[in-house]
């Protein structure tokens, strides 16, 4: 194993790359504006949910309640006739309707407990939780404001000081960025090592490396190091101008902790990159290939639903993905300014999870070397 | 320039079949067409001469269309090239046959589908094409390989079965470029004989052909020499001896060229081999090679000398370029042993690797590279020391005449000259041995002679030994001693004279050819790749049948048929490589599990502490509020402040609360007290989840308390909130997610699918049949469609099956609705797809391309996690537009809400339009025209 070897099939890798002027594009903008776009796009947790209200009482106190539903959070109220309920849901015009009953405010006064009806489109599952607990708070405040008028609270004093750390405000937009970063890095370093291999072994270059003094362990690592290093200046691009700069997300931690761990990671997934070449006979191959990996790293490492809600065994079995825990790591990195004594059993496992890649691309490399002659 | 110009009258304008006038051809800056002003005379058999790169090619393309026009005028069958009227009128009269063995054929399909193909994209019915193409087959002598894939001929055949493909239409205008070049002498001879056959059967056919075989150039009735973009001279082959005062067509040309060409150009001298010092560089014993059961090279042995050139001479696919393959170590042999250098070749012997040098037989080096970064690379590669670089690869670049083309892209230089570039990489780093596979097919006569002459000075002088295959008999002749392959065995071996000698004929060629028949004759049974063409039909072959005629005039409109034609060939190429539609089917169900049951909307199971001050029965009980609920887990609790920040920092708890001392002691005297709640922001969505949950159970412990007192109301009895949950009144994820995989997996998959079915077409070059064949943009876009439409509606009822029985998910809307959504959408899918294929020029760019343009409008603005309606910016945008939003909105309506037709009608209506919006993106981007 040569650093020389290495360090020119590298170089040559690069300049490969710097002449495909379509697929550099393709890669500013996957790191740029799709960064950007796929940040802004996320919606707060409860942005904008479209509501209808049926008010069959319309009192004073209804429509107190029908007023305090306003954006951000709720889309202005559309009032409803009765009948118009079922219709709007079935469309999915908004996902909550409330239904406010005659004579509401009298019982109220009367103690009698009246009901609100709230009805809520199970299948749009993000707002329909979130949304319905901030329904009842809404209602209950108002109501709670409205009866205080005519009898005095009898609430033990307990306050409760709910803070939100890491992120006070919530800020959906940093959430999403980051993992979006993390998304195209990983596509981006599997497609660039995978396609590199197949274009060679297509193009018959592969034989004529495999005739110069050259081991496959020198052809693999000189594409898993300059793909890593284009991937890891993308990262830093896209973390420092956009996320840092455009969307102004304060990052925490140690930058080059993260950027090391990214490295690691990149180690990880090129290797994986190699590995699904090895595999996939043709570019065709190849692609579909990628959806089948790439779909479940990035829906199920965490990064676009809470890891702990899932079922026990795609936790388990995600364990295996670099992603799970490039995930783990940027977000306590990023996020929680953790340090290297916290995060150290990611780092590990990405190095576990990149070494057991590496050999098993290695070795398949060199036995499919034969057949690519 | 001379030109040379048949008289221009009138009269004779009728039996001209191209004229061409003051056209000139820029690739970027280089010209490759300069001022070319020529008339080619009808019904003649016209030969295009020159060297590499003189633009014998590009004016090729011009003329049968492929091309399009920059400048000057060209005239086909009495029209301009130009109008695209003309052309798609007389495209069925004309066949064009690119250079490069097999280029515009379908490597996986077999012999007789690729016939088919043309024969159906010109229209012919089943009759008609079943008689002509068992016509074609016969007279060719490829019936007996009907059933061989295209990729598994061997050169000289691919080259015949070009041919027919070119004949099924019964042109009147044919035009081969370069059709001999890499093709053995015998099927070289045999191509010639067809050609001639056919033309006896057709006279009224044109044939334009270029060839780089100068012995060739006598059989045209009228030459056209090239040379640097313009046209030398035209004439009959006596015609243009005459005027050269030379014998033969080779001198002719030599003597043609402008005089600073013609002063590099020097006889090639073969001192003789002195000073044989018996040393043995390549011995090789009983190598053998097996495929299968197909034996590719049989028990061959030979040895040779340091400093001796070998050749070795061979029909196409006989086992030459494994034998090599094997020296190099490229392929384990499967028998017998050779030796390098006295030691035992070893894949893992790097150092005498470094004494080799190789070229293989197809053009293998890096086109992204300029020509002096590829030799740089590898004389790095090959350890030549650093400061010798720079002159080592000035040094070839002189050598191999590529000094002015140094800093240019491999891929700008015409074949020849890559090909020197291949051997001046082989060379770079001194090797005391070179393996040459074909090194000089397609380069030019002068440069032939230029390079054979280093190859004879390495030789005699540094004793460099060279092992060589080749085509050509006259390079034979400059071999100490040849081998003569055949079906993967040595059939003689010797120097050339005595072979010739031997056989007791003059030439080496006739000597060649002589020694083949016989071998076949003698083992002509399945093996052989070259059927004696010679008993084939002589016959009438190929008069027109009448019906022809009618064929031809169907070259407009929309014609399904030739819409077929592509969508069978799709079809066909996806049944060839069945993993690819095992991919697509197996990996849609398997994702369809391991997504549908992993992406879970339900936030339970969070993880908290406490860090408890307090201590009495107050604060445990408010703890167990929280502890005793489905949503939280209870981890140890927390000491101090540092150690709350720690845990928090590590993602360990979601939430953390902090109960201040004495605050049971407070409470029961009615002071205000604060409990501490800090939840762990980092995921927003889950963040909000939790502080709900916090707020909900602290209220319900606050009305616990108040309710212990006596004489208090209730305060959370003011009002019942009944919450239902409609649609899915479990809140199950599975059912959200299961019905939103579908049009998940359903663009993602279709859309791979076809995004590089265009681009390999391009890449593979043969997309110039949808520039020369009167398949419109539509038809051929369509066609390659619906194969995977097809499959990916199979997809969507497999996926749909799933979801009802195994998610158990029921279906309760209209299934013809969402049937009809499916179909529209994959449509839109495919097309997608297809738009990437069409815009990208190479097969990463569209893999890549298609992943960010699918995947995250797929999983983040298409409503499947966010409802489209709460997005922002341009992400709501692009949520609104895309299809996916629709789809999805439609199979969550049918198979959770109950709807029917009229209820979606408004996202049915939005996925009707993106297919013409879509399929028009795609005509507007392809091009029915090289640029």
């Amino acid at each position: 194993m040569r650093l020389a070897n290495m360090l020119q099939l590298g170089i040559k890798e690069l300049r490969s790359l710097a002449r495909d002027s379509r697929l550099l594009i393709l890669i500013v903008y996957s790191f740029s504006v799709a960064i950007y776009i796929g940040a802004t796009a996320m919606p707060e947790s409860l942005n904008k949910a479209p509501i209808a209200i049926v008010d069959e009482d319309r009192s004073p106190l209804s429509l107190r309640i029908v007023g305090a539903f306003y954006p951000p959070h709720f889309l202005a109220p559309e009032l409803i006739p009765h009948a118009g309920m079922d219709e709007g849901m079935d469309a999915g015009r908004f996902t909550f309707a409330l239904n406010i009953p005659p004579e509401f405010q009298r019982d109220l006064l009367a103690g009698r407990g009246p009901t609100i009806q709230l009805n809520v489109d199970a299948t749009r599952m993000s707002q329909a939780f979130v949304g319905s607990g901030y329904i009842q708070t809404i209602i209950n405040d108002e109501v709670s404001e409205f009866a205080r008028r005519y009898r005095a609270s009898t609430m033990p004093p307990v306050d409760l000081a709910l803070r939100a750390r890491f992120n006070p405000s919530l800020t959906q937009t940093w959430f999403g960025a980051v993992m979006q970063v993390i998304n195209n890095v990983t596509m981006l370093s599997l497609v660039l090592t995978g396609a590199a291999l197949i274009r060679e072994r297509e193009r018959g270059t592969i034989e004529h490396l495999l005739v110069m003094p050259v081991t496959p362990l020198e052809i693999m690592t000189s594409k898993v190091w300059p793909m890593g290093v284009v991937v890891l200046a993308a990262c830093a691009f896209a973390l420092l101008v956009i996320v840092e700069g455009l969307l102004a997300m304060p990052i925490e931690g140690s930058l080059a902790l993260f950027f090391t761990g990214a490295a690691v990671h990149l180690f990880a997934t090129t290797s994986l990159g190699i590995f699904l070449a090895t595999v996939a006979r043709s570019m065709p191959q190849f692609g579909l290939l990628l959806v089948l990996v790439l779909l479940p790293l990035q829906m199920l490492s965490g990064g676009a639903t809470p890891r702990e809600s899932m079922p026990e065994f795609v936790q388990v079995l995600m364990q295996a993905a670099p992603t799970t825990h490039f995930v783990m790591l940027a977000q306590a990195i990023l996020y929680r300014g953790a340090g290297l004594e916290v995060v150290w059993p990611q780092f590990i496992s990405l190095a576990i999870i990149g070494v057991i890649f590496f050999s098993i691309a290695l070795g398949r490399l060199r036995k499919t070397i034969g057949m690519m002659a | 320039m001379r030109h040379d110009q048949p008289a221009d009258l009138p009269t004779v304008e009728e039996a001209l079949v191209v004229r061409v006038t003051d056209v000139s051809l820029r690739y970027g800056k280089r010209l490759a067409l300069d001022a070319v002003s020529l008339d080619v005379p009808a019904g003649k058999m016209v030969g295009l001469l020159g060297p590499d790169g003189v633009g014998k090619s590009s004016l090729f393309s011009l003329i049968s269309g492929a091309r399009a026009i920059q400048e000057g005028r060209i005239e086909v069958l009495g029209g301009n090239m130009a109008e695209a009227r003309h052309r798609r009128e007389v495209c069925p009269r004309i066949a064009y046959m690119p250079q490069g063995l097999g280029k515009n054929l379908y490597p996986t399909l077999s012999v007789f589908e690729n016939i088919d193909f043309f024969g159906r994209l010109f229209g012919h019915r089943e009759v008609e094409r079943m008689y002509r193409i068992a016509e074609l087959l016969d007279s060719t002598g490829l019936t007996p390989f009907r059933d061989r894939p295209a990729g598994k001929l061997s050169g000289g055949m691919k080259q015949k079965l070009g041919l027919c493909c070119a004949l099924i239409h019964d042109p009147d205008l044919l035009i081969l470029d370069e059709p001999t070049t890499g093709v053995d002498p015998l099927s070289r001879r045999q191509f010639w004989d067809l050609v001639e056959r056919i033309r006896r059967g057709r006279p009224g056919m044109s044939v334009l052909m270029s060839t780089a075989y100068m012995e060739e150039a006598g059989r045209f009735d009228w030459l056209v020499a090239m040379d640097a973009g313009r046209v030398l001279a035209t004439g009959t082959p006596h015609e243009l001896l005459v005027r050269s005062g030379t014998t033969s067509l080779e001198e002719a040309f030599i003597a043609l060229l402008p005089e600073e060409e013609r002063r590099g150009h020097r006889t090639v001298v073969i001192p003789p081999r002195t000073g044989d010092d018996g040393d043995i560089a390549i011995e090789a014993k009983d190598l053998t090679m097996r495929f299968g059961d197909f034996v590719a090279v049989d028990h061959v042995s030979f040895r040779i000398e340091r400093g001796e050139i070998f050749g070795f001479l061979g029909s196409n696919g006989c086992g030459k370029t494994t034998t090599m393959k094997m020296l190099t170590g490229l392929l384990p042999a499967s028998e017998g042993q050779a030796w390098l250098f006295g030691k035992a070749v070893d894949p893992k012997d790097l150092t005498t690797r470094r004494r080799v040098g190789y070229m293989s037989q197809s053009f293998s080096l890096y086109l992204e590279l300029t020509v002096r970064q590829n030799l740089a690379l590898h004389a790095k590669l090959f350890h030549v020391p650093a400061e010798e670089i720079s002159g080592r690869v000035e040094a070839m670049a002189e050598r191999f005449d590529l000094a002015d083309v140094i800093d240019a892209l491999p891929d700008a230089l015409p074949l020849g000259r890559r090909q020197r570039l291949s051997l001046a990489v082989a060379m770079i780093h001194r090797p005391e041995m070179l393996i040459l596979d074909e090194p000089t097919s397609g380069v030019d006569p002068i440069a032939r002679d230029a390079f054979w002459q280093i190859m004879i000075d390495l030789a005699r002088q540094d004793k460099v030994t060279i092992f060589i295959s080749t085509h050509f008999m006259n390079e034979a002749e400059r071999c100490d001693r040849i081998s003569l392959m055949h079906a993967g065995k040595v059939l003689v071996s010797g120097s050339p004279a005595a072979l010739t000698a031997q056989r007791g004929v003059n030439s080496l060629e006739d000597a060649f050819i002589g020694y083949l028949e016989e071998a076949m004759a003698e083992g002509n049974t399945t093996g052989s790749p070259f059927p004696d063409n010679r008993v084939a039909s002589p016959a009438p072959a190929l008069a027109a049948p009448a019906s022809a005629v009618t064929a031809h005039e169907k070259g407009r409109g929309f014609d399904v048929r030739r819409l077929l034609s592509y969508t069978r060939i799709e079809a066909l190429g996806l049944r060839r490589d069945p993993i690819r539609a095992t991919l697509a089917l197996l990996g849609s169900i398997l994702l369809m599990f391991v997504v549908g049951y992993g992406i879970s909307m339900d936030v339970d199971d969070l993880t908290f502490a406490v860090l408890d001050r307090d201590q009495t029965a107050t604060s445990h009980d408010y703890v167990l509020n929280l502890a005793g609920s489905r949503y939280f887990i209870e981890h140890a609790p927390i000491a101090d402040h540092a150690e709350l920040d720690r845990r928090m920092r590590s993602g360990e708890l979601s939430l953390a609360l902090e109960i201040p001392p004495g605050f049971a002691r407070d409470l029961s005297r009615g002071n205000r007290v604060e409990i501490g709640a800090w939840v762990d922001g980092a995921m927003p969505q889950r963040a909000e989840t939790v502080q709900g949950y916090v707020r909900g159970m602290h209220a319900h412990w606050l009305a616990g308390m108040a309710s212990h007192q006596p004489g208090q109301p209730l305060s959370a009895g003011l009002v019942n909130i009944e919450t239902r949950f409609r649609y899915n009144p479990d809140v199950k994820s599975l059912v959200s997610m299961v019905p939103a995989m579908i049009p998940l997996l359903l663009m993602l998959i279709p859309s791979m699918l076809t995004a590089l079915s265009v681009v390999r077409d391009k890449e593979m070059g043969s997309i110039v049949n949808l520039y020369v064949t009167p398949v419109t943009k539509l038809e051929f876009l369509l066609g390659k469609q619906l194969p995977y439409i097809l499959l990916a509606m199979l997809n969507f009822l497999v996926m749909a099956a799933l979801a009802v029985t195994v998610f158990g998910v029921p279906l309760t809307g209209s299934f013809f609705t969402l049937a009809t959504a499916a179909l529209l959408y994959v449509i839109s899918a495919t097309a997608m797809g297809l738009l990437i294929s069409t815009f990208m020029r190479s097969q990463i760019a569209a893999v890549f391309g298609t992943m960010v343009l699918t995947l995250l409008p797929a999983t983040q603005f298409s409503g499947m996690i966010d409802p489209v309606s709460s997005l922002e910016g341009l992400g709501a945008l692009i949520g609104r537009l895309y299809p996916t939003t629709h789809f999805l909105t439609i199979c969550r309506g049918t198979f959770s809400k109950a709807l029917g037709f009229a209820d979606v009608q408004h996202a049915l209506l939005s996925l009707v339009l993106a297919v013409p919006v879509l399929m028009g993106l795609c005509v507007a981007l392809l091009k029915k025209q090289e640029a």
